[in-house]
């Protein structure tokens, strides 16, 4: 029946609840069924409640919603923190044997399957593989072909031998037959499968991979939730395209590091979040008035301070529209998803080198934590391009040169992007500096050469508007009055929002922002709307904002900042309150 | 350009130095260029990395491929230039207040990664930029406008700290001994790793104490004696001597190994196509 699942494993933090979690949802992707997850988790590394969620079906799914079906509940506390997403047709597998579940009675109409993991575990060859019981368990209880989770199992656990993964499925197993024999279970889950081929990632894994993609070479970074994950992806795998990942001692370090390597020609890179943005703002300065190109991606968290490092916000928007000190042009990109790091990663690079600026990639916790399932297609590298931009060799560089040969890197042009030169280059030999500087980039206080190098860095932003296409992506219908905006990992809860909104007769259209500097105008959109919408994960609605003061319009706002991602069913009823509509059925109670 | 006829001046920039007449800074440069020349490097292969203060103006009087960054950070930048392209020659160069207090994290872990560079550091034992504060190396009893009874702090003592975080190759110069401060900038650029030396640089307009007479009085050099930089004890002798100060090469591990080649960081960067690698597909196949 349910082609749309929702399953969880949970427990304490230490438990491998992530393996479990990852280990079923590259089954279900390799089983050719899309695939959403996302994670619960604290800021702690053991104790502390933990839980991996998998959302699955045969159609793509792009956001979480409300509804839980199957719970893999390793303490009872997992059961308590889902309450309001269990119903009455879900199924807890829990093991009645552990002490902290003995008295363990399933709620409502729930049904509690009670399966005894670690002793099942024990007889496959060790307790450690509890969690697979509870696999090949959930395998039975959905329909699904426990033969996937055995591909699975072999790529999980292939480096550590072959008798490890003989006994991992056969723990699976063991937990299968016991729930066929012990159960006479008819369940309303039937996870079909398909012949699709899925790749299943998350959106730092997205980002690095884009990074390489567009042929970035130098990454150094420090660790920091949510950021950390591009590290390690690049970490190992640059290398084999003649990378480099260095750990900085810090994000000061981080990004001059960045910088340095940049300016030596390498597509570099650094990654980070919020607390580290702060840390990086007086270099983002010089490297925007050195002109130097450089891809920054933000991973957001919550903020302000240490905030909260293990949840979702889209909090930092001000500060990459306007951290440093000083004015500075830059570009900011927010990916709405998965694949979009990839995409909009490949982007930045282009952009820094076009326009010799920093490029800010906004992505947030939410897309770092979720992996989701695409084809494989959808990251076809052949789509992507080089282009650097306005680099000089031997035989170009004389246009560049001063009456007495000296190279200009900082020249005046008129769409304000000057030549680059790197290192090696003969006769190219030059300077940069943070300081206000000439054409030869040297020390000035002249007040027209001032001018001229503000005008000058602040026209690529006019040249960008110019020759980028900027435009939002539309979807939803597009002769609604009602007009909801939105940027970075709200999309996917908007696109599903709009079918529940379908159904009670509601319809929106959406605008999804990616360019959020230089951003378009939709002044004429807003004019054209009755109503309009802002959504965004944040408090005080710093992107509606902006485009207040775009649009000298007010905007109705949307905001969600506690901590966790819209989902759509959420989202759904939010935006028909801020639209005025009110439900029948809420009027009447 | 090739190295064969390179001179030192060619690593001069048209731009006059707007240091204060006597400054230490004039003659410490003179011999980061010497040795840049007798090296047989050219200014199209050497990357020169400044900090911020009177020292971090050398960027801007010497011609090379330059950046002259934010005070305090020009050692990642210079790791970030050589780890992109291992053929450049990388000179990074910065204050005391520059290296050793807003820099000094910076500089403990340059030491402790060795990418193959040189990192001068003109030490003045006094703020010029910012006019006069005291440094962290200047004494405990120097009188400043922020210290006017002294500044209460032990000075840091660049050198020991290298050593605690295991530098290869630590060395201490003068700059008005022109050619001995060659000498020894040479050498650190011959160091395969990171070449540290710390220059004696006086400010003759804040600085009344450590002056060109103070160290041309009390300055011991290990030239002179039958000191082996190879001996770690010895140096550490040398380094920790609370009565003399030293010039010269003080330590060199010569096996040691740069972070940079460690790390197979061997290949210009620069140099990348104009569309992913053919194996590019191999990154999405991973993720089946
Ligand atoms: C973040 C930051 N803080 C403070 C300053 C101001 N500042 C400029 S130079 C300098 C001190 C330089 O001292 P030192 O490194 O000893 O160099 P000197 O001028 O003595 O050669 C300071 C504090 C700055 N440029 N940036
Ligand atoms: S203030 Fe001191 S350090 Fe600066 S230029 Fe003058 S003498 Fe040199």
């Amino acid at each position: 029946m349910t082609e749309d699942l929702n399953w969880a494993v949970g427990g304490e933090a230490g438990d491998g609840i992530d393996s479990t979690g990852k280990i079923f949802a590259q089954a279900l992707s390799r089983a050719g069924r899309h695939v959403f997850t996302s994670k619960d988790f604290a800021s702690r590394i053991r104790g502390g409640y933990t839980a991996y969620k998998v959302r699955t079906s045969v159609d793509r799914v792009e956001s979480v919603v409300d509804r839980l079906d199957i719970l893999i509940a390793l303490t009872e506390r997992t059961v308590e923190e889902n309450m309001d997403e269990l119903h009455d047709d879900s199924i807890i597998i829990f093991d009645g044997e552990r002490s902290m579940m003995s008295d363990f009675e399933a709620p409502g109409e729930m049904f509690g399957l009670d399966v005894p993991l670690k002793r099942l575990a024990e007889d496959a060859g060790g307790a450690i593989m509890r969690n697979i019981v509870a696999l090949g368990a959930a395998c039975e209880v959905s329909e699904f072909p426990i033969e996937n989770l055995d591909e699975s199992l072999e790529k999980r656990f292939g480096n550590k031998g072959e008798s490890i993964v003989a006994n991992n499925k056969e723990a699976a197993r063991l937990g299968q037959e016991y729930v066929q024999e012990e159960y006479d279970l008819s369940t309303p889950y039937e996870l079909e499968t398909t012949d699709n081929d899925y790749v299943l990632l998350n959106g730092d894994e997205a980002i690095g991979m884009g990074a390489i993609a567009a042929g970035c070479r130098f990454y150094a970074g420090y660790p920091i939730t949510p950021a950390t994950d591009v590290m390690t992806y690049l970490k190992g795998r640059i290398e084999r395209f003649g990378g480099n990942v260095v750990q900085a001692e810090d994000e000061l370090s981080a990004i001059n590091m960045a910088l340095g390597a940049a300016r030596a020609g390498a597509r570099s890179m650094t990654a980070t979040s919020g607390p580290g943005i702060d840390l990086m703002a007086e270099t983002f300065g010089l490297i925007a008035t050195s002109e130097t190109p450089l891809v920054i991606a933000d991973v957001m968290r919550s903020g302000p301070s240490t905030g909260m490092p293990t949840k979702q916000e889209q909090g930092d928007l001000n500060m990459a529209l306007y951290g440093g000190h000083g004015e500075i042009p830059r570009f900011v990109l927010a990916p709405s998803s998965v694949s979009e790091c990839f995409w909009k990663t490949v982007e930045a690079f282009n952009l820094a080198e076009q326009y010799q600026t920093p490029v800010y990639v906004l992505s947030d916790l939410a897309m770092a934590v979720t992996e989701q399932t695409f084809p494989p297609e959808v990251f076809d590298m052949d789509d992507v391009e080089i282009d650097r931009g306005k680099v000089v060799d031997e035989d170009s560089i004389e246009e560049w040169q001063d009456e007495s040969g000296h190279f200009k890197p900082h020249a005046i042009t008129d769409d304000g992007v000057s030549p680059r030169a790197f290192p090696g280059t003969e006769e190219g030999a030059h300077m940069s500096t943070g300081l206000e500087h000439d054409e030869l980039g040297r020390r000035t206080e002249s007040t027209d050469m001032r001018i001229e190098q503000v005008d000058k860095r602040n026209r690529k932003v006019e040249t960008a508007r110019e020759q980028e296409d900027l435009s939002p992506r539309e979807f939803g219908n597009e002769d609604s009055d009602n007009l909801v905006v939105s940027w970075g990992s709200n999309e996917g809860a908007l696109r599903e929002a709009i079918d529940l909104l379908e159904e009670d007769d509601v319809d929106i259209r959406v605008l999804s922002v990616p360019y959020l500097f230089p951003r378009p105008d939709l002044t004429e959109e807003f004019e054209r709307a009755e109503d309009v919408v802002v959504v965004e994960c944040n408090a005080t609605g710093q992107f509606a904002d902006v485009l207040e003061h775009d649009t000298l319009q007010r905007v109705q706002r949307v905001n969600k900042y506690n901590g966790v991602r819209f989902k759509a069913d959420e989202l759904a009823g939010e935006l028909k309150e801020a639209l005025g509509i009110v439900d029948e059925a809420e009027v009447q109670a | 350009m090739s190295s064969d006829n390179v001179r030192f001046v060619d690593f001069k920039s048209d731009k006059q130095p707007t240091w204060c007449p006597g400054c230490g800074d004039f003659g410490t440069m003179n011999g980061m260029m010497k040795a840049l020349a007798q090296t047989g490097n050219t200014p199209d292969d050497t990357f020169v990395v400044a900090g911020i203060g009177c020292s971090g103006k050398i960027g801007t009087y010497m011609h090379s491929y330059a950046l002259h960054g934010v005070h305090g950070r020009a050692l990642p930048v210079g790791t970030g230039v050589k780890m992109a392209n291992p053929d450049l020659e990388v000179m990074v160069a910065g204050g005391d207040g520059d290296g050793y207090s807003i820099g000094a994290g910076h500089f403990v872990h340059a030491v402790r990664r060795n990418v193959d560079m040189t990192y001068v550091v003109m030490d003045n034992r006094i703020y010029g930029l910012t006019k006069g504060q005291f440094s962290p190396t200047s004494r405990e009893d120097f009188e400043t406008s922020t210290s006017p009874d002294g500044t209460h702090q032990q000075p840091i003592n660049p050198l020991a700290l290298a050593m605690a975080a295991g530098g290869s190759f630590i060395a201490q110069s003068f700059s008005s001994d022109a050619q001995r401060h060659a000498e020894i900038v040479q050498k650190a650029v011959e160091h395969d790793g990171f070449g540290f030396v710390n220059v004696f640089s006086p400010c003759v307009t804040f600085n009344d104490v450590d002056t060109y007479d103070y160290f041309r009085d009390s300055l011991v050099d290990v030239g002179d004696s039958d000191h082996d930089p190879t001996d770690y004890d010895a140096a550490k002798e040398k380094i920790l001597d609370r009565e003399t100060e030293y010039q010269g090469v003080l330590y060199q591990d010569e096996s040691s190994t740069p972070y940079n080649e460690l790390e197979g960081a061997t290949e210009n960067m620069a140099d990348i196509e104009e569309s992913p690698p053919e194996e590019a597909m191999d990154l999405v196949r991973e993720f089946y």
